[in-house]
């Protein structure tokens, strides 16, 4: 038996850390892992969820976000490659050719 | 306390920390492994809460293909070594803006819980039982989810592959 508000403290500190890790962060590839922690933390609070109310949505909802995840990753992945490729680099402060 | 909730507390503490030592490493691939401990410590809090279908994709997914992919990313791709290097000018106030966020989630989630009541009681999920809910009543999501698959397959295939010249 585990009380609810413990696991949804626990996602709730993952996903502000992936909060900070996207926004302090500046090569491409640590990001898309902030990102990584972020949708972890999701998936934590659904299958909590499923738990409690002993429903199996929420697990199948979190086989979803892992699969949305990892076709993020790969097209992610593939984009910052063809930056690199281009620029040289894969700063995100440096990447600002449609920034106003 | 039940021990439940002590093998919880420790991972969750575990993963916790790996998760702020991914974000402020200094040296990429390190960043890489710490969030393998993270994503471990996330699948063994589902092996607690007897989810053992997701558990298992949470190794085999994560742990053991997008870290692949990660690393794959970050040595393919020259990163210097130096937390100046690797963070913005502006992290004192992504630091706010993650306590905020923080702060916000925790009071909302004490507001809407008592910390007494909404126990959770485990009751196994087997794997069965979540191929029967994915099979009867989320098959158009899950096709929906395979030709997601197929489309950023491709579309990884189209942008990484190198234009020879006309």
């Amino acid at each position: 038996m585990i009380r609810l508000p413990l696991i949804l403290f626990f996602s709730a500190g993952l996903f502000s850390v992936g909060v900070y890790g996207v926004l302090a962060r500046r090569n491409a590839v640590l990001v898309l892992m902030s990102i990584e922690l972020m949708l972890n933390a999701v998936n934590v609070n659904l299958v909590a969820f499923s738990q409690l109310w002993h429903d199996l949505t929420g697990q199948v909802f979190a086989l979803f976000v892992i699969a949305v995840a990892a076709a993020e990753v790969g097209i992610g992945l593939a984009l910052v490659i063809l930056i690199y490729r281009n620029r040289e680099t894969i700063n995100i402060n440096e990447v600002n050719l449609l920034k106003w | 306390m039940s021990a439940q909730e002590y093998a919880f507390v420790v991972m969750a503490l575990v993963g916790t920390v790996t998760a702020v030592r991914m974000v402020t490493a200094r040296n990429v691939v390190h960043a890489a492994l710490y969030l393998v401990v993270t994503l471990a410590m996330v699948g063994g809090v589902y092996l607690l809460l007897a989810a053992e279908f997701v558990a298992w994709v949470q190794i085999l997914i994560y742990v053991g293909a997008i870290i692949i992919l990660f690393l794959f990313g970050l040595m393919l791709t020259k990163a210097p070594i130096g937390r100046e290097a690797l963070d913005n000018q502006s992290r004192g106030l992504a630091l706010l803006i993650g306590f905020g966020v923080l702060a916000g989630l925790v009071f909302l989630i004490q507001d809407a819980f008592h910390w007494s009541d909404a126990k959770l009681v485990t009751v196994q999920a087997t794997t069965g039982d979540v191929g029967a809910s994915i099979f009867r009543r989320y098959v158009l999501p899950f096709e929906a989810v395979s030709f997601l698959l197929l489309a950023a397959l491709i579309g990884a295939i189209v942008l990484s592959r190198k234009d020879e010249k006309a």
